[in-house]
């Protein structure tokens, strides 16, 4: 009880700070659309083939790219004043701020997701309505996976001396799962290709999610603790 | 026998080869106030984490309110309060925001009443739906005070809750502190400048290279037998430093 | 510490890794027979393999030694997990270095993507960011933590890298199964694999013990020069 009202208020806390700047959201959705025009500007003009192979890989890297830009900025935004030692000093189990973050980012992150996809949709000239269930689910488990382990490196990048420098270099490669798994899938079910098509892929984005999320709520407390 | 507010025996943390804090030996009643002097890198930033749970000790007991750090850290947050140089707001959230924020995270019982409270003591009442931002340095602070009062702690750290303040701020710090102080709250305070927080102590220590090397009580010290303990032990080349 | 310990392992562990090597080098430039089709080139097959087992072997103690760093909060598993990592990185380096060597006759290119040396690929460069978190953690005990973490999260992510490469590349996904391997290697090739295999985890053993001892003593030095001040 007492846990879900901190998780909330975290989230909470968050979810206010950024209605007023703003500074979060606009940033990555700008940045996801700036990614989307200049891939397109290197893959074409070219023929409707390649455009269809090389969109689920673009419409990632646009959503990965923000993604880490974003969480980069969620823990920057906590070392401002201290902030995350205030939150330490809060009883109760560290994890909370790890699972409160990891909530908050793929909010954000669902977010810009959401309002770039139709976009997405026009500028690759795809129909995206009738596979939405599917994409929908794709994009739910990459997210997850992606926003845990990026979560937790946020908070070790904000802690170096570099801050947010080292966050993509960390995270790539741990990430590189969940970017194969969700730009092949995306590029199946694009495809036409009906779901049980992706079923290994969807099976290791939620094998991933499953135990990244485990690991990175236990280690939490080490990358924070001084 | 009655359980001491703050107990620390031999108290050490090392970073890899450095010796951060070597034997601290410290212990305080309820109620107690001690000012812990010494030059910056001594250590006081460090003995503070230690005692709020934020860094875990190399070696060494430390019990606060009658909990074990090692053991209950969380029964021990509740009863801790710290207020440090940074201020732990959040700049985008006003005055209210930021206080039933950690209130919710305290699991604070009437926290709009216990609001209310906290922010006429620190005098900020007319400015409470101001965002953290457009505050001054000293309200800032004084919001800081308000923010580590909000559960109620029975033990306060302040870390040099005096830099960057003003005249003006610092002299509105002290009067605070000097009420907080009246009531049953324990208080650890460190600070580079010897006059201050001195007329509000009942004992004075002084900290160099992570050792305790003098402890007095306030109670019939002057400031100059203070200032010939402190350089003796710190060393000359302090002085203009702390001046 | 150190000096009496060193020299009782290095009284039957250097010259054993001595007698291994030489043994290794016989066995893969004279005992084991040239491939019929791929010739003299395929004998760097000796060091690839070795090289890549004894790389697995390294981020394998990483994991095992963060974990119990942060169990223990042991200055010596962090020791071995950080002196294991340098050495991972450097066996890594061998296999990326020795495969497009024996590639580019057999392939045609130097670079496939063959899923394994991409998986070691990636690999590569997530050790590699855990030299630079340590680098720029500031201070070494929080930067020996967050490495730690990982040290645990690097190895365990190794199947799922290499899963997802190895269906990227097949058109289809395919089911986990333990491959049926490709016609087995002749007794003498095999013989060959071995002891190179050998000498090459027992020249891990050695860098591994020289570095672990080489970091306590620059431990020692740190502390008698911070004792002096």
């Amino acid at each position: 009880m007492g846990y879900t009202v901190r998780l909330w208020a975290i989230i909470y806390k968050d979810l206010v700070s950024e209605f007023r700047t703003k500074e979060l959201f606009s940033s990555m959705f700008v940045f996801a659309l700036l990614v989307l025009i200049i891939f397109n500007f290197a893959f074409s003009p070219g023929t409707r083939e390649l455009q269809l192979v090389t969109a689920p890989g673009i419409l990632w890297v646009a959503f990965t790219f923000a993604g880490a830009l974003g969480l980069g900025r969620s823990f920057a935004l906590e070392r401002e004043k201290d902030c995350i030692h205030g939150l330490m000093l809060c009883p109760g189990d560290r994890g909370i701020i790890f699972l409160a973050k990891f909530l908050g980012n793929l909010l954000f992150m669902g977010a810009v997701e959401v309002i770039t996809l139709p976009l997405f949709a026009i500028f690759f000239n795809v129909r995206i309505l009738p596979i939405l269930p599917s994409l929908t689910l794709i994009l739910f488990l990459s997210t997850i996976g992606f926003a845990s382990v990026g979560t937790l490196f946020a908070a070790m990048a904000a802690a170096t001396k570099t801050r947010e420098v080292l966050l993509p270099i960390l995270l790539f490669p741990v990430a590189v799962p969940v970017i194969i798994a969700a730009v092949k899938s995306t590029g199946r079910v694009l495809e036409g290709r009906p779901l049980s098509e992706i079923a290994p892929w969807l099976n290791m984005l939620l094998s991933f999610d499953v135990i990244f999320l485990v690991i990175c709520y236990i280690t939490f407390e080490y990358v924070v603790e001084e | 026998m009655k359980e001491p507010a703050i107990l620390a025996e031999a108290l050490t943390k090392d970073f890899g080869p450095i010796h951060a804090l070597s034997g601290i030996d410290l212990r305080l009643e309820k109620g107690e106030f001690l000012t812990i002097l010494g030059p910056n890198g001594a250590g006081k930033t460090t003995l503070i984490k230690i005692l709020a749970t934020l860094m875990r000790p190399t070696s060494g007991l430390v019990r606060v309110a009658g909990y074990d750090l090692a053991e209950a850290g969380e029964a021990l947050r509740r009863r801790i309060g710290v207020i440090s140089h940074q201020t732990y707001l959040y700049e985008n959230l006003t005055a209210y925001e930021n206080l039933r924020f950690y209130g919710r995270m305290y699991g604070v019982q009437d926290l709009e009443d216990h609001i209310r409270g906290v922010l006429e003591e620190v005098g900020l009442k007319g400015r409470r739906d101001h965002l953290v931002r457009t505050y001054s340095r000293g309200m800032q602070q004084r919001l800081s005070i308000a923010r580590a009062l909000i559960h109620d702690p029975s033990v306060l750290l302040l870390d040099e809750p005096y830099t960057g303040l003003d005249q003006h701020a610092t002299r509105m710090l002290t009067g605070l502190l000097a009420r907080l102080r009246d009531g049953e709250r324990t208080v650890i305070l460190t600070t580079h400048q010897l006059s201050q927080g001195l007329e509000l102590s009942d004992f004075v220590a002084i900290l160099v290279r992570g050792r305790i090397v003098y402890q007095e009580k306030v109670a019939g010290l002057s400031l100059a037998d203070l200032e010939d303990a402190y350089f003796q032990h710190v060393g000359q080349e302090y002085r203009w430093d702390t001046q | 510490m150190g000096i009496d310990e060193r020299d009782k392992f290095r009284k039957w562990l250097a010259p054993a890794l001595f007698l291994s090597m030489l043994a290794a080098l016989y066995a893969a430039f004279v005992y084991a027979p040239t491939e019929a089709t791929q010739g003299d080139v395929q004998r760097i097959f000796y060091f690839h393999v070795p090289s890549a087992w004894v790389a697995f072997l390294a981020f394998f103690v990483v994991f095992l030694g963060s974990i119990l760093y942060l169990w223990k909060k042991d200055r010596r598993w962090d020791i071995l997990a950080s002196s294991s990592a340098e050495i991972g990185v450097l066996f890594t380096t061998m296999v990326l270095l020795t495969g497009p060597l024996w590639g580019k006759p057999i392939w045609g290119t130097y670079w496939s993507w063959d899923p394994r040396l991409t998986t070691t690929l990636i690999l590569w460069l997530i050790y590699v960011a855990y030299f630079m978190l340590r680098a720029y953690a500031g201070e070494r005990v929080k930067g020996a933590r967050m490495a730690a973490v990982l040290g645990i999260i690097g190895f365990v992510d190794v199947p799922l890298i290499y899963l997802s490469v190895l269906w990227w590349r097949s058109l289809h996904p395919l089911p986990v199964v333990v491959r049926p391997g490709g016609p087995a290697l002749p007794p003498s090739m095999l013989g060959s694999l071995m002891v190179s295999l050998l000498a090459f985890t027992l020249l891990y053993l050695y860098l591994l013990r020289e570095r672990v001892l080489l970091e306590r003593l620059n431990d020692e030095v740190e502390a008698l020069k911070q004792k002096r001040r």
